[in-house]
């Protein structure tokens, strides 16, 4: 069922090195299969947008990256790097990869420039005013500077999520990888969080996204993957995708999600 | 419609709502029930203390010369013999510490209330807090063994009183919180075999009384020491109160860990922050202050099991009370002892629980929305 790799990477970063491999990665949770045999190319500079049902395991993908979660068999190899129980290279990987959660995660006991100035002084050992400066920079750049002294309590759900952004640009990672960003915030909110990662998209950033949100999809995304019971179902284009689903399982999706909007 | 644009003035709220006549009304006579009860409370309240102030201040006999009792004893309990205080307060401070020396254990309980003091002001909550620490502790153990300086050596057997429940206390809690912190880490670490070292240390301490390992640290801990060779059975007596509260502390740590959301531990790792710097900016920082109200319960508790040191020979402040009266001439005059050492408990025990207040509500600002 799923379409080969070289076929559908995407035309404009065919030619760019691959930022994230994933060869025949399997996992499984006790007896549940919840990967399947994923294989993913995704090239430096690209943006990929993976969306499917709950449950498809494409959270689970994307965590595999980052090794918040272990799989059990076939590799992945990030910046080059093989993803293994080799604790110095799961430091570097996780000093390259940013990533931003469904529910915020910041440190409530933290201000919002604490939370953004952390892992630069801790991870990067780089001197307190300059992750400071380096903070507000990205502060600025997701449009909330003047809430550097707050609490992460006292900012909305689009400014938390903001900030998480943010905090992780601050580590100046190769690639983000976001686990359905907007899925927790009010719909007012959504808009200002989606138009965040537009800006952070347009300066080139590698980002692989998990999220419902078809208008970003076609806006931004190079490709998109659909996943369905822990498997690549259906990749490509994303209007090629959106507009011509050559399965029943991404029809029903679309339909199923269409209705939801 | 015309009134609409210029609000009507707030007026005052009346006399029924507000201020202490009001405060009175809703809550001691807020119908005929609670208004005759309360009146009754008044009453008994109003009669025991006139009657404790008549045994305690007016029929009080403050001193006797030379031990001689008759005074108190012509009161048949109508009236508190403080003079048993003045006679006997520095034997239960001090014990029987040398009585010319006796200055050094009461400048030794000073410097442990100048350290309490200095270490709950949080803008001392720096690195150099503990060299003042180890300062301050070698003066105290300088000041109480001397044989430096000038200083006559005192054994510790001679130690007693107030200083020997500061000095179990806070060596106790110094170093049974940071034992307590790293147990409850290895609990709940992946490495199986520390994990069940942990488990095994927990369980083994809880498992058994105070009691019995003190006599275990006084009876039977020599017994596996080469001949001659000696542990002070005041540092034997000091591990074991380290290590039973140690396992309390680490399952009330445990459990401020537990309440953490698992979000927070992904997004420490997934910025690359090492397990110390994830445990020591993240975790620990948000998990202790949600344990501060039974953190501090059981700093209170152990404040006072620090008292069972009695049972294997040393002399703590409620020892030294109990021995202050033994003398023929002082029996019977438990009540004034008990009343004073229990003030003396009350004012270390009242003062850390008003402090824990104070400080989660300032370390718990952040959750104020």
């Amino acid at each position: 069922m799923s379409t080969s790799m070289e076929a559908v990477a995407s035309a404009a970063r065919a030619d760019a090195p691959p930022a994230i491999l994933l060869d025949k990665v399997n996992k499984w949770y006790g007896a549940m299969h919840v990967l399947r045999d994923v294989s993913l190319n995704v090239a430096l500079g690209e943006r990929l947008v993976v969306c499917g049902p709950s449950g498809s395991g494409k959270s689970t993908l994307i965590r595999c990256i980052n090794r918040l979660e272990t799989h059990q068999e076939g590799s992945i190899k990030v910046d080059g790097i093989e993803l293994s129980d080799d604790l110095r290279a799961l430091d570097a990987i996780r000093r390259e990869v940013g990533m931003v959660f469904q529910s915020f995660n910041l440190f409530p006991h933290l201000t919002i420039l604490e939370n953004c100035t952390l892992a630069p002084i801790w991870v990067r050992h780089m001197p307190k005013a300059e992750a400071e400066a380096l903070a507000m920079q990205y502060l600025e750049r997701v449009k909330i500077p003047e809430q550097a002294k707050k609490y992460p309590g006292q900012l909305s759900g689009g400014q938390q999520q903001r900030v998480a952004i943010a905090r992780a640009l601050c580590m100046k990672p190769k690639i983000m990888l976001f686990d359905e960003p907007t899925s927790a915030l009010d719909p007012e909110m959504i808009k200002e969080v989606l138009e965040t990662m537009v800006g952070l998209a347009e300066t080139g950033m590698t980002m692989v996204c998990v999220t419902h949100e078809m208008g970003f999809a076609r806006q931004v995304a190079d490709r998109v993957v659909f996943m369905d019971r822990g498997e690549i179902v259906e990749q490509g284009a994303p209007n090629d995708v959106f507009e011509n689903p050559r399965t029943d399982r991404l029809k029903l999706f679309l339909s199923q999600i269409l209705r939801g909007h | 419609m015309s009134d609409a644009a210029i609000p009507s003035p707030a007026r005052a709220a009346p006399i029924t709502l507000v201020g202490p006549i009001a405060w009175v009304r809703t809550n001691l006579f807020s119908g005929w029930f609670s208004g005759l009860f309360s009146l009754l409370l008044l009453f008994l309240i109003v009669k025991w203390a006139m009657g404790f102030i008549e045994w305690g201040v007016i029929n009080a006999v403050w001193s006797v010369p030379n031990n001689q009792t008759q005074a108190c004893r012509e009161l048949k309990g109508t009236g508190a013999c403080w003079a048993v205080i003045t006679e006997k307060h520095r034997f239960i401070l001090f014990g029987t510490y040398p009585y010319e020396e006796q200055w050094r254990a009461f400048l030794s309980i000073l410097i442990f209330i100048g350290l309490f003091i200095v270490s709950a002001q949080r803008v001392f909550w720096r690195k150099e807090l503990g060299l003042v620490w180890v300062g301050a502790l070698t003066a105290i153990g300088i000041l109480m063994w001397g044989g430096v300086l000038g200083l006559n050596y005192v054994p510790q057997e001679r130690w007693g009183g107030l200083v020997i429940t500061l000095i179990l206390a806070t060596f106790g809690l110094a170093f049974a919180f940071p034992l307590s912190i790293l147990v409850a880490l290895g609990r709940r670490s992946k490495l199986p075999a520390i994990k069940a070292l942990c488990v095994l240390y927990v369980e083994l301490i809880r498992g058994v009384p105070l009691i019995s390992l003190l006599f275990m640290a006084s009876v039977m801990f020599p017994l596996f020491l080469p001949e001659g060779m000696n542990v002070d059975k005041l540092l034997r007596a000091q591990i074991a109160i380290i290590l039973f509260a140690g396992a309390y502390l680490a399952e009330v740590v445990r459990g401020g860990l537990q309440t953490l959301p698992r979000g927070q531990y992904e997004a420490a790792d997934a910025l690359g922050l090492s397990y110390w710097a994830k445990t020591g900016l993240i975790i620990l920082p948000q998990a202790l202050r949600l344990v501060i109200p039974p953190l501090v319960n059981t700093f209170i508790g152990f404040f006072k099991d620090t008292s069972l040191v009695l049972i294997i020979g040393i002399f703590d402040l409620l020892t030294a009370g109990k021995t202050a009266i033994i003398e023929p001439a002082w029996q019977g005059f438990g009540i004034e002892v008990y009343l004073t050492v229990g003030f003396i408990y009350f004012c270390f025990c009242f003062a850390m629980s008003r402090y824990s207040q104070n400080l989660e509500a300032e370390l718990n600002r952040h959750r104020v929305r």
